[in-house]
């Protein structure tokens, strides 16, 4: 393929994921609001268009109207590029994220990803690493005394589980072989006994499976270790100070965190896109992403779930659960993994 | 390859400008974001190279990781801008212009020795099984040794920064 | 191709700024900062030679330096941590008591 060639399809590509990760925060941002609603016993959004549907245009257009005040003491260049590397980062990570196979458009072959890097595992953690800086920055640039309180904690929390988050997955790596997001998907291929599909969860590690659930709701500042950003507790944490366009970016981000995470889930533990395929060769090329769809909207409604039922931790249980509990559990399933691989392959 | 030679132009400027913003800005964090600027930059010169685990550990745990610390310490810290002393006034009279007459006099050593010998994008490449087989082959004592450095500072940190315990009272 | 004489005058550069903000600058973690400039300059030359020579072990260490170097800006930050508790200040000029 020419390098034009590329570059074309490669931007093509880029829009298409952006839009399409857009809009998949702004749905989310519905159907938590419908969930957790009818959790609730109540309607969520109604009045906007059938069932709420148009409630995240509403959202959209109101956020650009409300007017954005920025208070006089803050620390102006950091305050104004918090949200900015929040949300920089948070759309980033879909770049190595595939949702297919490799399909062929106009005799041109392409995966359906933007990139495949041999490293795409390590490249995921590393912009989660880096997505601690907008919420640190925005704590501290804010200069009030809730946000610096909820900046730090939150910042704190995240660099905590991100430990057990990347060790919970070393056991996945062990399995395949590799940190490419594809080969780790290929290796998933096949059935046990006919009938059960060769899922990670399946291989033994359901154990990490939850483990990564759980460091990843608490990387994404989520219920129950959402208590940097409660309502009841910081006012609302590090984006206290906050108001319109840059406190909608903080909200994107974290949707799309949520999103990054699903996907993630879905293709290391419980085989990506891999599923029946049928049918014409169109849509063949178009049944792993219904697949891929489906898990990724099964693990965010796991999510909203969760925050419809459960209680917050409080901050000194979720620190010691993070180091002392799911620390040691992350490290005892990768010794257990690797051992049942030694044995198996010596 | 001039598309080579175009990337790594653009990373390196990148690079300088970062560390030289670190030593002009006067506010501490100011300094840790330019740092973390130029761990990223350095991160993509060493993809240029080829290894490409290396570059990912430089973002996960470089800029990731240890800058994040920093910036912790100085939001607790609350450090504020800092003052001119005379000592700095002195040092950086003399001391700039010599450093850089330094940098320029080796620059212009390494340039002239080892001149046109080039080094091709992505010369070595470094996939993580590879690095993985030879620290668990050949660098094992280092890489044990290591860990039992981390741990060593794990404590340090620990006992260093907590609290001074108060005196148990003995009369109640 | 670039030249290995060009990696290896920015990682020069790195270290140069680093040790002129080691020198130069007066908050206690600015002079931690400017110390780790110096460790990825130190780094990027070490990468550019593992290229040039084709050994891998440039690399591992490299991987080495940056573990010794998250161990030693753990300790350092806490001694910094102690150093503001009781001298309430991060200037090291500030930090005399046992100047003659």
């Amino acid at each position: 393929m020419s390098i034009t060639t590329f570059v074309i399809v490669s931007i093509i590509k880029i829009v298409i994921t952006l839009v399409v990760l857009l809009t998949a925060v702004a749905y989310t941002v519905w159907l938590e609001r419908k969930v957790v609603g009818h959790i609730q016993n109540r309607w969520g959004p109604t009045r906007v268009g059938p069932f709420g549907l148009l409630q995240p245009l509403a959202d959209g257009i109101k956020f650009i109207f409300k007017e954005d005040l920025t208070p006089p003491h803050v620390y102006k260049p950091l305050y104004i590029a918090a949200p900015m590397i929040a949300l920089v980062f948070a759309l980033t990570s879909i770049a190595v994220i595939p949702v297919g196979n490799w399909v062929t458009v106009a005799g041109v072959q392409t995966p359906l990803q933007i990139t495949d890097l041999n490293i795409g595992l390590l490249v995921v953690l590393g912009i989660t690493s880096l997505g601690v800086y907008g919420v640190a920055l925005a704590g501290w640039s804010s200069n009030s005394k809730y946000s610096l309180l909820g900046g730090l904690r939150a910042s704190a929390q995240m660099v905590s589980y991100e430990i057990s988050l990347g060790l919970s997955l070393v056991g996945v790596l062990i399995l395949a072989g590799s940190f490419s997001l594809r080969d780790i998907v290929n290796a998933q291929a096949g059935t046990f006994w006919g009938f059960i599909p060769r899922w990670n969860i399946f291989q033994g590690q359901f154990v990490a499976f939850f483990i990564y659930l759980t460091a990843a709701y608490a990387e994404t500042n989520r219920v129950p270790f959402d208590l940097p950003e409660a309502e009841t507790e910081l006012v609302a944490g590090y984006h206290t100070e906050y108001s319109a366009m840059k406190f909608a970016m903080f909200f994107m981000a974290e949707y799309a965190n949520m999103i990054t995470v699903a996907c993630l889930a879905s293709l290391l533990f419980l085989g990506g896109w891999l599923g029946p395929l049928f049918g014409p060769p169109a849509l063949q090329m178009v049944l792993p992403l219904f697949w891929f769809g489906l898990r990724v909207f099964g693990f965010l409604f796991l999510y909203i779930w969760v925050r419809g039922t459960l209680p917050r931790f409080r901050y000194d249980q979720l620190m010691a659960f993070g180091w002392k509990v799911l620390l040691p559990l992350a490290i005892g399933n990768l010794v257990v993994t690797a051992l049942v691989v030694a044995l198996r392959a010596g | 390859m001039q598309l080579h030679l175009v990337l790594f132009v653009i990373f390196g400027v990148v690079c300088v400008a970062g560390a030289v913003n670190l030593l002009v800005q006067r506010h501490p964090i100011n300094s840790a974001l330019s740092l973390v600027v130029v761990m990223g930059a350095l991160a993509a010169e060493y993809l240029l190279l080829g290894a490409e685990f290396v570059a990912a550990v430089q973002v996960i745990v470089y800029a990731g990781a240890i800058m994040v610390l920093f910036v912790f310490v100085i939001m607790l810290l609350n450090a504020g801008e800092e003052e001119r002393t005379t000592g700095s006034r002195i040092a950086l009279l003399f001391g700039v212009p010599g450093v850089v007459a330094g940098s320029l006099l080796i620059a212009w050593v390494l340039l002239s020795r080892f001149g046109a010998q080039a080094v091709a994008i992505g010369a070595l490449p470094g996939p993580p099984k590879v690095i993985g087989w030879l620290l668990f082959h050949d660098f094992l004592l280092p890489f044990e040794l290591t860990s039992i450095l981390v741990l060593i500072a794990i404590l340090g940190a620990v006992v260093l920064a907590s609290h001074p315990e108060a005196q148990p009272k003995k009369e109640r | 191709m670039v030249p290995l004489s060009y990696y290896l005058a920015l990682g020069g550069i790195l270290f140069a700024c680093g040790v002129t903000g080691f020198l130069v600058k007066r908050n206690i973690i600015t002079i931690f900062m400017s110390i780790e400039l110096m460790l990825n300059g130190v780094n990027l030359s070490f990468v550019a030679f593992a290229a040039q020579w084709h050994a891998l072990s440039g690399q591992i260490f490299v991987f080495f330096v940056m573990v010794v170097a998250a161990a030693e800006a753990a300790v350092g930050l806490a001694i910094i941590i102690a150093v503001y508790r009781t001298r309430e200040t991060l200037n090291v000029d500030r930090v005399n008591l046992l100047k003659l």
